[in-house]
């Protein structure tokens, strides 16, 4: 797949140079590009051993197709997909303003605030995701009731019932937006420690506040370094979700093993499974090419839309033709 | 209190243990030109973002505009001021930096407007059509659209002057405004330095330029070894220093 790409490249440059030969002046060099053979032959390989495996799980006599059929527009899965989704969205939504305010506090100069900022991501990436889900979820054995009130007196605002309180879903929500908040602190401080600490002085001789410099100045300029790796966080949280199965939120993992524990097809519930995940990491991914667009104003590097990329790349393709090695 | 715009008396500074600054005392005057001189690591731009907190002092004082900078008197005792009152100060000190520092997420129109708009609460209307009038001053009204990337060093620093203009300081500080510029670039730069001199502008700059200095400056100070070790008109130290550090360093740069 990947390996045809640059093959097309070379293949519009060669056409390209030879329409250029005309308008050449004598002086040019006139070179037949370099070929890549070998781009063609792993091309090749890759192809038929892909071919292969896809043959190997059609012709598979164990693999019911039709039950993949029946079940990936099945309205559980569907519900379960939706659930998935919304998870990951409210989590990485929520985590990322959380994880702002620890990157923040963890480069502010209140030792109090560096503290617990380092404390809390001690504990958050310091121990097992799943743990901590188990944790959130199992939280009614701990503290049957939850109240509000002055700790060591009998003096209580409210109470309620944990398990009214904080549902399988809530639980689960709440595991993985606590424990992504660590990470994204961490991807958004190193954000903000890669910004010249020439725009602080600029901002600050203008007057202007620090929390003012941090949404204006300081964090734009972060985006551009902590994007991508938000990106990669965000698809893995798409997939994390699966592990809400072990408190019973009704995502779209655990819908699918309730399905197969009663028709006995974990095979073909499983590729359902991965085909909704592989799409939903696709869908996921093109929100990331915008705002990588937009955060990238004003650098040399960027590229106004995905045309301007295409002809942006032509561009670099024509310098870099033989015809410029004078 | 008209008098002297800038006060500084007897400023120290350490880094660690270092002792950068060993009590700096000078006076600016209200549209005066003060160009400060001196070799590498003498504490210039030390002393400079000084003026402007950012760079805390150990001892001695400054006051600009007759207020102390950084500290507050309140019933006749000083308290370090907070981070909001440090800002409110520096809205009235504009700073132009060697390395330009614009912001290179907003374009130079906009680079000028993010602080009348998000300080002063200017409308924003009136803050672009101010934007572009500080533009055109600096000679650059038909880049106003262009990114700081898409901009000479010289054109960047011009912006900055403009984007410093805008807060309406009572005053500016230089440091090395045209060291990071090519030689042709030099020019366009203090020329509008020089107009900003002629319209009365008060300024305090940290340069090399020994011509500008001659031509525009009012008072030129000689630095060394955090100290000041001459002061005077242009034609006292420049053409007749008394001190032999001044006449070595004079020797080196012309
Ligand atoms: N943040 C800092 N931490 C430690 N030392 C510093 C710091 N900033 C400056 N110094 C030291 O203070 C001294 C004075 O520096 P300063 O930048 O004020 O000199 P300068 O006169 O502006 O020199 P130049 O002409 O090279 O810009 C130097 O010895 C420098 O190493
Ligand atoms: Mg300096």
């Amino acid at each position: 797949m990947s390996s045809a790409v640059p093959a097309t490249t070379a293949a519009t440059a060669a056409a390209r140079q030879e329409g250029a030969v005309a308008a050449e002046a004598e002086d040019d060099v006139v070179a037949i590009p370099l070929r890549h053979p070998w781009r063609w032959v792993v091309a090749a390989v890759l192809v038929l051993a892909l071919a292969g495996l896809l043959a190997s799980l059609w012709t598979n006599p164990n693999i019911e197709h039709s039950t993949i059929a029946t079940y990936l527009f099945n309205p559980k899965i569907i519900n379960g997909v939706g659930l998935s989704l919304l998870v990951t969205v409210i989590a990485m939504l929520v985590s990322t303003v959380l994880g702002v305010l620890l990157a923040v506090m963890r480069l502010s100069k209140n030792p109090v605030m560096n503290a617990f900022a380092w404390l809390y991501v001690w504990v958050f990436r310091g121990t097992p995701l799943l743990i901590q889900i188990v944790f959130w979820g199992y939280l009614g054995l701990l503290y049957s009731q939850i109240s509000l009130g002055v700790p060591f007196t009998d003096f209580t605002i409210f109470s309620v019932d944990t398990n009214t309180l904080v549902p399988a879903f809530v639980a689960g929500l709440l595991a993985l937006t606590l424990n992504q908040a660590a990470y994204s602190a961490e991807i958004i401080r190193s954000g903000m420690l890669s910004v010249d600490p020439g725009q602080h002085e600029a901002a600050a001789s203008l007057g202007m506040s620090p929390s003012y410099t941090l949404f204006k100045v300081v964090l734009p300029q972060a985006m551009r370094v902590i994007i991508p790796p938000m990106g990669n966080e965000t698809i893995s949280m798409l997939k994390q979700t699966s592990l809400l199965s072990v408190i019973a939120v009704l995502e779209l993992y655990t819908v699918a093993t309730q399905i197969s524990s009663q028709n006995l097809r974990q095979v073909e519930l499983l590729l359902v499974v991965s085909a909704w995940y592989l799409f939903l990491t696709s869908v996921l991914s093109v929100p990331q090419y915008y705002l990588e667009r937009h955060y990238g104003r004003g650098t040399a590097a960027q590229a106004p839309t995905l045309l301007g990329r295409i002809l942006q790349n032509r561009i670099t393709q024509n310098r870099i033709t033989p015809r410029s090695k004078r | 209190m008209t008098e002297t715009l800038v006060r500084a008396s007897n400023v120290r500074k350490s880094y660690g243990h270092v002792e950068v600054l060993k009590g700096v005392s000078l006076t600016v005057k209200p549209g005066e030109v003060m160009c400060l001189l001196g070799p590498s690591g003498s504490g210039k731009s030390t002393f400079l973002r000084c003026i402007n907190h950012l760079e805390r002092i150990n001892g001695g004082r400054i006051e600009v505009g007759g207020e102390l900078v950084g500290y507050a008197r309140r019933h006749g005792k000083i308290f370090e001021m907070n981070p909001r009152e440090v800002s409110r100060q520096r809205r009235g000190i504009g700073m132009v930096f060697q390395r330009f520092n614009l912001f290179p997420h907003m374009t130079a129109v906009e680079n000028i407007m993010a602080a009348p708009v998000g300080v002063k609460k200017m409308e924003r209307a009136a803050a672009k059509a101010r934007a572009h009038e500080l533009l055109e001053r600096v000679g650059l009204s038909h880049v106003a659209g262009h990114y700081p990337a898409q901009l000479s060093g010289g054109q960047q620093q011009r912006v900055a002057i403009a984007r410093a203009l805008a807060m309406d300081p009572e005053l500016l500080l230089f440091d090395e405004p045209t060291s990071a510029l090519d030689p042709e670039l030099v020019g366009d730069v203090l020329d509008v330095m020089r107009r900003l001199a002629a319209d009365g502008m008060t300024m305090i700059v940290v340069t090399h330029e020994i011509g500008f200095a001659r031509s525009v400056a009012d008072t030129v100070v000689f630095m060394d070894g955090g100290v000041v070790v001459e002061a005077g008109s242009p034609a006292e130290v420049l053409d007749n220093p008394q001190n032999p550090r001044t006449v070595a360093f004079l020797n080196s740069v012309m």
